[in-house]
């Protein structure tokens, strides 16, 4: 007995399920890429290859996560792409400054650390989203791409250096940093917030 | 070299943990670290809910009913 094949979107009905899902991939896009025309290549590029192998696509899967996994290997294009004019720049941090404003020059913190409440439960977890995502835009650009690059892409960092031909210290420190300024950056706007 | 203990080593220790494995030495400065140090102990509570809180970030963007 053959059982019924299995539904296949055709490539328009899939175009009419993905237009909505653009202005999502774009804006993880910039998250990670901090660019905006490679950011709109990644995206084109995204949304053309998912087109083509609309065949290959189950109508068993979710749509989302099936684009989001080819916008994830689409970034990593563009970083490979453009690894030279993503590393290159000047270092566009002041990590001294950072340093002063949570340390005394002992090495103690200057303040005790607040104790921080679940931001992920369900009644505010899109808030806290929205906050978190502003927060990683603003991390300065090269500090911004390796965390995204950590966090959203999932890279180990061995693998990060290798992709960026930066050396491991390198990339640490930029991790360093941006965990701490992603740190300031929720407590400001965040926990702050939350608590009062 | 000198052993890490000051709350500026044992926080950047414990930032460093989400991107690379400790050594032996530096997980027992931590441990030592933390024991006596109420701070350095809030401090590694945050950087736990942030590892999670972005697990759930992650999870939540690639989801189709994110």
């Amino acid at each position: 007995m053959n059982r019924p094949p299995q539904p296949v979107l055709d490539a328009d009905a899939l175009a009419r399920q993905i237009e909505p899902l653009r202005p999502t991939l774009l804006r993880l896009a910039r998250l990670q890429l901090r660019n905006e025309a490679w950011a709109e290549d990644a995206v084109s590029e995204t949304v053309l290859a998912a087109l083509q192998g609309a065949a290959g696509f189950r109508g068993g899967a979710q749509v989302k996560t099936w684009i989001i996994g080819i916008l994830k290997h689409k970034l990593l294009d563009q970083l490979r792409l453009h690894a030279r004019e993503t590393t290159v720049a000047a270092d566009d941090d002041d990590g001294e400054a950072l340093d002063g404003e949570l340390y005394r020059r002992d090495g103690h913190f200057r303040e005790l650390p607040e104790k921080w409440a679940d931001p992920c439960s369900e009644l505010q977890r899109e808030q806290f989203f929205a906050v978190l995502e502003a927060c990683m835009e603003r991390l300065p650009g090269r500090q911004g791409r390796v965390f995204l690059m950590r966090e959203w892409l999932e890279i180990d960092s061995a693998a990060i250096c290798q992709e960026l031909a930066i050396a491991p210290t390198n990339l640490w420190i930029l991790l360093h940093r941006a965990r701490l300024r992603l740190r300031e950056c929720l407590q400001l706007n965040w926990f702050v917030a939350a608590s009062r | 070299m000198k052993i890490p203990n000051s709350c500026r080593d044992i926080s950047g220790l414990l930032l460093a943990r989400e991107d690379r494995t400790l050594s032996l030495g530096e997980r027992l400065a931590v441990r030592a670290h933390i024991l006596t140090c109420r701070a350095c102990r809030r401090f590694e509570k945050q950087t736990l809910i942030l590892r999670d809180a972005l697990r759930q970030w992650r999870q939540s963007r690639q989801q189709d009913q994110g």
